[in-house]
């Protein structure tokens, strides 16, 4: 195996925190964490709100200084060769640009080759690649702040990318885009990782960027890693299930079927649930079967129930 | 050795090309750039008409006249609008906190100061500069150059514009724990700069030995004018301190240096 | 086009704008630390300013009409006032220039309540709040440190009258560069120029009183007079009386015509809107 490009070990951070009548007060957000992550590998890092996510990237990053633990990224020591490593990482925040706003896409990347150091060549060979990934071509000269979210969303990409990178972090990169977009932005970090193997580390809120794009999940809760391993892994531990809505023709008493029990009755809406690692079909099958059925939904266990199932679970 | 030139020179490139970026983006609003430019210069121009207004009503303030007070003021002056052309945004330090727009910077391989200061750089700073010029201009037309007298002014300019730069920076570190409270940096900065645009021989001798000791603010125009000027010291303090600004500039820089250190190191990004 | 119906008649409860200004009065008391870093650097910029006029008031001890005690009071009346009518700019028309630049005016330009009523009450409540910490306790300060005039009976009624309409002209005057948004999309232009005007036309750098006849007359008959040099002779007993009332009834002229300016150019904004679509 590889040399690891990330490296934590008993990786922790403590806030103070000042709050009215309590006085001081000790907040840990990311406690004793420790994983590795390889060249190439695509993680997802997930987590309810507060639960150490963002304090983690920015410990990666060199953003924040850790309490303690041993932290390495390409070999070197983030908060303490910060600006070393910025030349080896590329950082985007999801709900903030690091574009200039009333100036052209284009003057922003110029600025960046400049910034970086980046080889001249390199960076337009770049450019143009990612102006065609990205589809970039009619928005290089448009004003930032007349681009829609997506759109500026991927000139930030293109933006992390152009001085090539080991890493992408990427935080939150499709909150608030629409579907298509959320489409295009995952094709485009498959391409991104098949073509040049960059190592990808996103937090999300959106179980399905890390379905269509992680081969592995970490997950993060109170600040303790409770989850690492692949998203199959994760839908079946804690006994999370699946939901089956079955829209009946006509109001019926609750469902009966083997395999799933009716959590739920709402006029002719009903839901059933089942093990998240069995099979949707013999369920559908039997109730296709013994009712007249006129829609069926199925849902996957949400994220945020996941980690709740799999935290209580502990 | 070219390259360890090229490493001293990398900030300062780095700074004109952040900021050159920034004064074309304000060029999308012209007429806001043009009305920001002119009044710009007026308002700096503001506290030195309001002198020549108060010396229209006396005849000298604690012993100056009015070419005396020009050379103060524009020390002084030219001090601030240089440490300002440079590092005046480091006042917004806590806004950008708050923005997280410092997290974004912080992964960029541009020091962070640079960056900071960098951030919406605007031209009409140099309105500054230039108004404090004209006004020392006039102060020059009194003194009785010499060439130490040169020497002396030149220094005290320099030495004017770190030790502002060192307040401006230093203060603004504190933001990095409370940004709430960024204002009390104004006390020190701007109100530096307004009390070294007057004659220290108006106020009591305990305020001028604590703007000597204690922050030593006295040494952006006083000391050294003192010595340009030919002037006795009114408070009858040793005339050593007329050449002591490098080492107060020093003093503030050393200490500037670390508060920042300081504050990035303790800084804990916002809440997202 | 808004999403809930709006009553195009019904006139909003008077009491609605009193909880406008009560909620911004609140807003701003929620950062102490902000009011007592401001209220410290007030109070620095107060004692140097003393000093230098004590100076000033020794060589001439009749500059402008005033004793030495008038000018040490005035320099702490201008540091009261400074925050109040917000000499630099800031208060409720700078977060209107913001949703204007965002596009987020639209919503307020469709509620059934006058958007500049709803503007003033906020900017109303926070110079409350600003009067009450940053306006008194530099006056103390000042007070302890030096010896000031303090008003009694008619001048403290005419200085108090004052106040509500130096906030009423300050808020039209800052309110129209904020309205400069609609046009220019940024407004610091017109805002640094209003900042200009206002130090220097107010006398906070230095009293009108001090400056020589003509200069003098223009600049008191301004709007920006209404801002400092007016409360501040209120207060000394400078004017009083019968002369007291026409300073105050030229100040209420302007609060009138500059709001009334407000009213038109926000008309004109709304049109504006309605042809950018927001």
């Amino acid at each position: 195996m590889t040399e690891p490009l990330v490296e934590a070990r008993d990786l922790r951070r403590t806030f103070t925190v000042r709050t009215r009548g309590e006085g001081r007060r000790e907040v840990v957000a990311v406690r004793d964490v420790s994983f590795a992550v390889h060249p190439g590998e695509m993680v997802g890092y997930i987590g309810p709100n507060g639960a150490g996510k963002s304090t983690t990237v920015k410990m990666l990053t060199g953003i924040l200084v850790p309490t303690s633990g041993h932290l390495r990224v390409a070999g070197l020591e983030p908060s303490r060769h910060r600006r070393r490593l910025a030349q080896r990482i590329g950082v985007v925040f999801g709900q903030r640009t690091s574009l200039w706003w009333d100036l052209p896409l284009r003057d922003s990347f110029a600025l960046l080759q400049k910034v970086y150091r980046t080889d001249p060549a390199r960076h337009s060979a770049n450019l143009d690649r990612f102006t065609e990934l990205l589809d970039l071509g009619r928005l290089l000269d448009t004003p930032v702040r007349q681009l829609s979210l997506g759109q500026r969303m991927r000139g930030d990409i293109a933006a992390a990318l152009l001085h090539d990178p080991d890493v992408l972090y990427l935080d939150e990169p499709t909150i608030g885009l629409d579907v298509v977009s959320k489409g295009r932005l995952r094709e485009f970090l498959r391409t991104l990782n098949a073509e040049r193997g960059v190592t990808l580390m996103l937090t999300t809120h959106d179980l399905q960027d890390i379905e269509a794009v992680c081969d592995r999940v970490v997950v993060i809760d109170h600040g303790t890693i409770v989850h690492d391993g692949s998203l199959e892994d994760l839908r079946t531990r804690g006994g999370s299930t699946r939901t089956l809505v079955v829209d009946l023709v006509d109001e019926a008493p609750p469902v009966d079927v083997p395999g799933a029990t009716t959590t739920r009755v709402e006029g002719p809406r009903q839901w059933l649930s089942f093990p998240a690692d069995a099979s949707a079909a013999p369920v559908v099958a039997a109730v296709a079967a013994a009712y007249d059925v006129a829609d069926l939904s199925l849902q996957e266990p949400d994220i945020e129930q996941v980690i709740r199932e799999l935290y209580a679970g502990r | 050795m070219a390259d360890l030139l090229a490493r001293a020179v990398a900030p300062a490139v780095d700074f004109t090309r952040i900021g050159a970026l920034w004064v074309r983006a304000s060029m999308a609003y012209p007429v806001s750039f043009w009305l920001l430019a002119v009044s710009s210069f007026l308002i700096t121009g503001l506290d030195f008409a309001g002198i020549v207004v108060i010396l229209g009503n006396i005849d000298d303030l604690g012993g100056f006249g009015l070419h005396e007070i020009a050379f103060l003021y524009g020390a002084s002056g030219l001090g601030i609008a240089f440490a300002d052309l440079l590092v005046g945004r480091v006042e917004r330090l806590g806004q950008m906190i708050r923005l997280g727009r410092l997290d974004v910077m912080m992964v960029k391989p541009v020091p962070l100061l640079v960056q900071v200061c960098a951030d919406e750089f605007a031209l009409r700073r140099l309105a500054r500069v230039l108004q404090a010029g004209v006004v020392f201009g006039v102060g020059c037309w009194t003194v009785d150059w010499t060439l130490p007298r040169v020497g002396a002014s030149v220094v005290m300019v320099v030495c004017s514009a770190l030790i502002f730069f060192s307040l401006f920076v230093g203060l603004a570190c504190v933001q990095f724990w409370t940004t709430d409270s960024a204002e009390v940096a104004s006390a020190f900065t701007y109100g530096g700069n307004t009390v070294t645009s007057y004659p220290l021989s108006v106020f009591p001798s305990e305020v001028v030995k604590a703007l000597t000791f204690v922050v030593p603010i006295a040494f952006v125009s006083w000391y050294p004018a003192l010595f340009v000027l030919g002037r006795p010291d009114p408070f009858g303090l040793p005339s050593w301190l007329q050449h002591a600004a490098p080492v107060a500039a020093a003093v503030c820089l050393l200490a500037a240096g670390l508060a920042w250190r300081a504050g990035v190191r303790h800084y804990r990004s916002t809440g997202s | 086009m808004p999403a809930v119906p709006v009553p195009q008649s019904a006139a909003p409860h008077p009491s609605l704008y009193a909880a406008v200004a009560a909620r911004s009065f609140r807003r701003y008391a929620t950062y102490v630390a902000a009011t007592l870093a401001g209220i410290f650097t007030n109070s620095v910029f107060g004692v140097i300013t003393s000093f230098v006029y004590v100076a000033v008031w020794r060589a001439n001890p009749t500059a402008g009409g005033y004793d030495v005690t008038d000018a040490v009071t005035y320099v702490w009346i201008g540091q009261a006032m400074l925050m109040t009518v917000c000499m630099f700019g800031g208060g409720s028309p700078d977060a209107l220039a913001s949703r204007i630049r965002s596009g987020d005016v639209a919503v307020d330009l469709y509620r059934p309540v006058s958007l500049l009523g709803w503007y003033l009450a906020a900017d109303l409540g926070r110079a409350a709040y600003h009067l009450l910490t940053r306006g008194a306790a530099p006056l103390l300060v000042g007070g302890l440190l030096f010896d000031l005039r303090w008003p009694l009976g008619w001048e403290l009624l005419w200085f108090g009258l004052s106040l509500p309409l130096a906030v009423a002209v300050s808020f039209a005057l800052r309110m129209l560069a904020a309205l400069s948004a609609f046009w220019l999309l940024d407004d610091t232009g017109p805002r640094s120029l209003l900042n200009f005007l206002a130090v220097f036309g107010s006398g906070l750098t230095v009293p009108l009183v001090l400056f020589p006849d003509g200069v003098r007359e223009v600049l008191t008959a301004l709007p920006f007079a209404a801002y400092l040099q007016l409360p501040a002779d209120l207060w000394l007993g400078q004017r009083t009386g019968v002369d007291a009332l026409a300073a105050l009834g030229l100040a209420a002229g302007w609060a009138v015509v500059l709001l009334t300016a407000c009213a038109w150019v926000l008309r004109a904004a709304e049109r504006r809107v309605v042809v950018q679509g927001g």
